[in-house]
């Protein structure tokens, strides 16, 4: 019962110091507004809004025809360029795929003669080069069928494939991105603010001044984690109401209650992760370092920027310990997928199991920071 | 020396100057004239504006209205301010503030020379011949941080005195420091003004009884100037006997004659039992360091017991020790007869303690933070209401109930301090050092709620302070001198014993006995060449002073070598976990067949997919319901449904359909598995493919111009066998180059700014670009030797080869560095503190460096804000230099236009940095 009053009061402090502090309001408003806005409408799918290029050395109604099928949202508006342009604007990485039509293509497809346009691509972005190929490639067939036989389809086939995407039957990407991109923003700001609420505690000596009072460590971490917590998650569900549900229009599937606990669940997480750098380092430098060390890898390889299972397995192992992953694979749940809580209970008890480690980890190290300090 | 050749008659002379902090009004108008040739002294506690006085004469703060002439030039002027540079010395105030306490007692000199023009052999005479006269030149390979208060002073006086400065300015210089240092101190500044009777010196003090030393006296209370003349004049004025109760008198407060304490005799209880504190061999190592030496006393309860000793004696952590905040290396201590336990938490509610710094929480009011901290000690709605109606009054606190902590002045913030110590009555009160900076009348006020405290309602009382007359208030008082109790009596017992007069002069003589003076100052080397004049290059730029800036940043980070490590290593580790981690190959998509069928053509069929190496496996679905659940839990990301007549179809050679559903929560991962599955499907029907028989008549298709009219053929450049780590691996230093030296940039400015190194910045003739540029360079060299290790690890661990110019990308490198540390400059002008360097270095960099740089995503598919903000973010131009070269093979003139960008970077940035860079604090 007292553990518990001393929690109280303690995290009425803690919020008080984060609110107060009007570098960190406008941080949080930043990471909850403006840049989920940023990241979720302004980078695009796989194959999206792609640079292309068209070399049309035969110049007739059918490579025209063709140079108007590509276009958004795959690709650019294409631009026409001269064969000496070609090497250049791909060097300079303007332009993704080159596309160019012989002499006579026109004519030698009217002849069923098959001729063969040609595809420059720059294969440094792997997966966007694949599927932008095997999209031209779709574009280019059905076109052609298309001015042969004035209908773009096929002669029916004897066996037909019917492809549908579930949870985003348009494959609309700012969906995702706006999943990801809030991830982003809670894992690197709960991590930063935890943290360093704890090492600016030890700073200002304020510490002491709870040390000798009867408290345990126990008590003034929780209530750290706590608060930063309550901090995060009140901007988090204001971004999700206003700027994912109304301005980005991203529709939740699931259940909003179960989607704000299992975040709950994963920011506590975060801030014993905050915890744990705050309590390691001995200076804000060494802090911040920390933090990049940590936020890199949480953000890259959680699944938001690539799937987990094309994740060599010694690397799959370790993104286990990343509690981001789990919360990702949830959060993707419930938004898209409708799950309810029977299905991602699995990835709450992870993140739980994960953020309980985390807690006791800094907890260890702060009794043991406060036995060394002097 | 003035412009016109006459010599000045003042060396500063201040007109109406005011000076405002936010709200608070530091200096309200001041009208000052200082003589030259004079030893001047300003008087008062903290926070009267002396030091905002000195900063403004020095020229290290910048002149907010009014005037200020210094050396017979007027301050506003920066061009006056470059010139004066090098006559003035500015020493400000705590213990070494100005020093590199890294960097040893030689470096810190030879910085100092060098930033103030001295050739080498110049440097090396006037550090041995200063060395030698302050006795320092024994420790000349000490690193500064290891000294003690008073040779930390010493070796400030050095560097100030390392250019034979026309005018010294030293604020507070003796505060904190031990008596004996402290009267060799002055001894070497009356030794130096015999010498050079030309040079003028303003030194501050907040000890009264050191006034009496200066010649003429300037007192300040509450931003205004009181009176000006010598110490006997002020006396006279004041009809007063000391300087401390002439100042007393002079703001209108009681007369000099210390008050009779309300209450002396001390409460004292015959069945007292154990002593309220007793320690017994107290010892505390740190490392090689001894901080606390066997120290033992015993404490009655209901007493005033002080420990009186300079900073860094050893009090702060033998009060730590008793309160349980950091073990004992050796020795006991016992509380009411009880052992000291760090986990007894009912203990800790016997004791108040009051720390050394404010260390209250400044966001929080008055009462908030008197309300938090009855209520952590359990007090209750109800007697938290109650012993807050007793001690706000006690402690006259009315007034700022509803303030905030950190906008109170500091004589009611140290009566807060006291108040949230005792609010939950306890039985000892721990004060370390709880009236540094407090006026004397606050002083007095303060001291008679100790005794209040102590002698009415029985609270033991441990004090530490460096305060003699705060030591003689005390009932019995232990003398500290380097981590040892030299003596412990009551005050008058010890002054008794000595046969001395005052306390000072009892400490001194206690100290001589312990240990023997340091080798005596040899005070004739102080003579300077007659012919020597200062070094008078007042050249706007200096070679010479950036690259003392370097160097000395150089050593800094060599002594520090975590900060390297973890970068360097850092930065390996996440290049070699991102490189394999990070895999734009979709591979074993889980996916699962419903084959509402179940005949020869539908497993021919899946089988298409089950021997794909981009498929994996998992048990059939058996209904629609299974689909779903399966589906919605993430388990599946492709179901691929067969239809119930399927076979048939085939059979008799009719359409049949198969419907693949795909999960579209990853629009990326979706769209990448729609691709293969069609590719798979494709591949099922190829004939070449076909093993099964069964599938056979779908191999053959009906309608005889099923091909496709036209043919593409994709030529996959630069990386043909479409592998990841190549498209990666180059991909990764980019981010790390950037993210790393702009934290380790801005932190280093900011540190400087937090710590108070920038002074030397402020009163040297250090220009802008010497600073920063000379900073910068430091921090350049690390990126390229980190960049080093990256290309290596690219290269060897990753196998990636650089197929294009080396040349080209070692440029880039250096541009992108310059670019990278620029930023971190920027960011560092942004901000006062680590913290929030540390913050808006790492928040605003890690999107656009992370998501629009085209590290995933081209630049050239970015839309709107994002693709303007990767445009305008250097990453995106070395990405295409560090992809150019290591995997398109690019050389220099390919590269030209990504290098020309990025080069545009470095200096715009570094420039905007020197811009905002202020030559003056505000």
């Amino acid at each position: 019962m007292q553990r518990l009053t001393n929690i109280f009061w303690l995290m009425g402090k803690e919020l008080k110091s984060v609110l107060g502090d009007p570098v960190m309001v406008i941080l949080i408003m930043w990471s909850f507004v403006v840049a989920v806005m940023l990241e979720a409408s302004g980078a695009g799918d796989t194959v999206y809004n792609a640079a292309i290029a068209v070399l049309d050395e035969d110049s007739s109604a059918l490579t025209r025809q063709l140079t108007d099928a590509l276009g958004p949202p795959w690709f650019q508006p294409p631009v026409l360029v001269t064969p000496d342009q070609v090497a250049l604007r791909m060097d300079a990485g303007e332009i993704m795929f080159v596309l160019s039509f012989p002499p006579g293509f026109e004519a030698d497809v009217i002849a069923g003669l098959m001729p063969a346009a040609q595809l420059e691509v720059d294969a440094t972005a792997v997966s966007q080069a694949q599927l932008g190929t095997d999209y031209i490639t779709n574009i280019l067939t059905t076109e052609t069928r298309a001015f042969l036989s004035g209908s773009p389809d096929a002669p029916e086939a004897a066996l037909r494939l019917e492809l549908r995407r579930a949870f985003n039957p348009n494959g609309n990407p700012v969906w995702f991105k706006a999943v990801s991109s809030l991830l982003n923003q809670l894992s690197l700001l709960t991590i930063a603010l935890t943290g360093a609420a704890m090492l600016r505690e030890r700073e200002q000596g304020t510490i002491e001044h709870l040390m000798v009072m009867p408290l345990t460590p126990f008590e003034i971490a929780v209530s750290k984690v706590l608060a930063n917590v309550v901090v995060v998650l009140a901007a988090f569900t204001l971004s999700l109401l206003f700027v994912v549900q109304q301005v980005l229009q991203v529709p939740v599937a699931g259940s909003v209650p179960l989607l704000l606990a299992g975040t709950a669940v994963y920011l506590a997480a975060a801030a014993a992760i905050g915890m744990f750098l705050g309590t390691m380092a001995r200076s804000m430098a060494q802090f911040a370092l920390l933090v990049i060390m940590v936020i890199i890898p949480i953000i890259m390889l959680s699944g938001g920027m690539g799937a987990i299972e094309s994740q060599p397995d010694l690397v799959q192992r370790m993104t286990m310990a990343l509690p981001s992953r789990h919360f990702l694979a949830f959060a993707k749940a419930v938004v898209f997928r409708g799950a309810g809580p029977g299905a991602v209970w699995i990835e709450l008890s992870l993140m739980a199991g994960l953020g309980l480690s985390f807690f006791a980890a800094s907890l260890f190290l702060f009794r043991r920071s406060m036995s060394v300090s002097g | 020396m003035n412009a016109t050749g006459t010599p000045e008659l003042m060396a500063a002379r201040l007109t109406g100057v005011k000076h405002r902090y936010g709200k608070v009004q530091a200096l309200k108008g001041v009208t000052l004239d200082l003589p030259v040739g004079k030893m001047v002294g300003l008087i008062g506690p903290d926070g009267v504006g002396k030091s905002t006085l000195m900063g403004l004469i020095a020229g290290a703060k910048r002149l907010q209205w009014g005037d200020v002439e210094t050396l017979g030039g007027d301050m506003a002027s920066a061009r006056h301010r470059a010139d004066v540079g090098q006559r003035i010395a500015f020493m400000p105030q705590g213990l070494g503030r100005n020093l590199y306490h890294d960097l040893s007692l030689q470096e810190n000199l030879d910085f100092f020379g060098k930033l103030f023009g001295l050739g080498k052999a110049e440097r090396a005479a006037q550090i041995s011949r200063l060395t030698r006269a302050t006795g320092l030149a024994p420790f000349m390979d000490r690193p500064a941080g290891k000294l003690s208060g008073g040779m930390k002073q010493k070796l400030g006086l050095c560097a100030s005195l390392i250019h034979d400065p026309d005018f010294l300015l030293l604020d507070e210089p003796t505060t904190g420091v031990d008596p004996l240092s402290r009267r060799q101190f002055w001894d070497l500044i009356d030794a130096i003004r015999a010498d050079r009777p030309e040079m003028s010196v303003l030194v501050s003090t907040a000890y009264m009884e050191e006034a009496a030393r200066f010649g003429h006296l300037v007192a300040m209370d509450a931003g205004t100037i009181l009176a000006t003349g010598s110490p006997a004049e002020l006396m006279e004025r004041t009809e007063t006997g000391t300087v401390e109760a002439a100042y007393v008198a002079l703001l209108g407060g009681k007369s000099g004659a210390a008050p009779e304490p309300a209450y002396t005799a001390p409460a004292k209880d015959a069945d007292a039992g154990p002593p309220a504190i007793r320690a017994r061999n107290l010892t505390k190592r740190f490392g090689d360091f001894t901080a606390v030496d066997s120290v033992s006393f015993e404490i009655a309860r209901g007493e005033i017991f002080g420990f009186l000793g300079s900073n860094g004696c050893g009090k702060t952590t033998t009060m730590k020790m008793l309160t349980g905040l950091t073990p004992a290396t050796e020795g006991e201590a016992w509380i009411f007869g009880k052992p000291v336990d760090a986990q007894n938490l009912d203990a800790r509610r016997r004791v108040g303690f009051m720390s050394q710094s404010f260390s209250l929480y400044g966001e929080l009011t008055v009462r908030e933070n008197l309300v938090l901290h009855a209520r952590l000690f359990h007090l209750g709605a109800e007697l938290t209401a109650e012993r807050m109606g007793e001690l706000v009054p006690r402690f006259g606190l009315e007034p700022y109930l509803d303030q905030g902590a950190a906008s109170l002045p500091l004589g009611v913030r140290q009566r807060l301090s006291l108040a949230v110590a005792v609010i939950h009555a306890p039985d000892i009160l721990i004060l370390d050092e709880p009236t540094s900076g407090v006026d004397p009348q606050a002083r007095d006020a303060f001291w008679d709620m100790l005794l209040e405290l102590a002698h009415r309602d029985g609270v033991t009382i441990f004090i530490s302070t460096h305060f003699m007359d705060e030591g003689m208030r005390c009932d019995r008082i232990s003398l500290m001198h380097a981590g040892k109790v030299l003596v412990s009596d009551a005050p008058k017992a010890l002054i008794a014993g000595r046969g001395v007069e005052t306390l000072e002069d009892a400490f001194i003589a206690y100290m001589i006995d312990a240990q023997p003076p340091e080798a005596p100052a040899d005070e004739g080397l102080l003579a300077v060449d007659a012919g020597k004049a200062h070094s008078t290059s007042s050249s706007r730029f200096s070679l010479q002073r950036l690259l003392a800036f370097t160097t000395r940043e150089a050593m800094q980070v060599r002594r520090d070598p975590v900060r390297l490590v973890f970068s360097f290593v850092g930065s390996a580790l996440l290049l070699l976990i991102m490189s394999f981690g990070i895999s734009q190959e979709v591979r074993n998509i889980p996916f699962a067949a419903f084959d509402l069928d179940q005949s020869p053509e539908s497993r021919a069929y899946l089988s298409g997919f089950e021997e794909s190496v981009w498929f994996s496996q998992r048990p059939a679905i058996s209904d629609n319901e299974e689909l779903n659940r399966r589906m919605a839990s993430g388990e599946l990301a492709l179901a691929i449904q067969i239809p119930p007549d399927f076979g048939r179809s085939v059979r008799r050679g009719e359409t049949a359909e198969v419907s693949a559903l795909i999960d579209g929560s990853d629009t990326n991962r979706a769209g990448t598995v729609e691709s293969y599955v069609a590719g798979a499907h494709a591949n099922v029907l190829s004939s070449d493919a076909l093993s099964n028989l069964a599938l056979r008549t779908l191999a053959t298709p009906r309608a005889p111009d099923a091909a496709p009219p036209a043919q593409l053929i994709p030529r996959f450049h630069y990386n043909p066998a479409m592998e990841s780590l190549p498209a990666i691996g180059p991909s990764i230093p980019p981010l790390l180059l950037l993210l790393f030296p702009a934290i380790l940039m801005a932190v280093s400015v900011a540190r400087e700014k937090e710590i108070g190194t920038i002074t030397n910045f402020y009163v040297t003739p250090t220009n802008r670009v010497e600073f920063l540029i000379g900073k910068q360079l430091v921090y350049i060299g690390i990126t390229l030797l980190n960049f080093v290790i990256l290309t290596a690890l690219v290269v060897t661990v990753l196998g990636v080869p650089l197929k294009g110019d080396p040349v080209a990308l070692v440029l880039g490198a250096l541009l992108y560095a310059v670019a990278a540390t620029g930023y971190g400059l920027v960011v560092s002008m942004l901000t006062k503190t680590q913290v929030t360097a540390v913050f808006a270095a790492a928040i605003l960099s890690v999107m656009p460096t992370l998501q629009f740089s085209g590290m995933i995503t081209p630049v050239s598919s970015l839309e709107g804000a994002a693709r303007i903000m990767g445009t305008f973010w250097p990453t995106t131009w070395y990405m295409g230099i560090s992809v150019g070269t290591f995997t398109k093979g690019l050389g220099l003139s390919e590269l030209s236009g990504h290098l020309l960008r990025l080069a545009a970077f470095g200096p715009v940035l570094t420039l905007l940095a020197v811009l905002a860079l202020r030559k003056q604090e505000t």
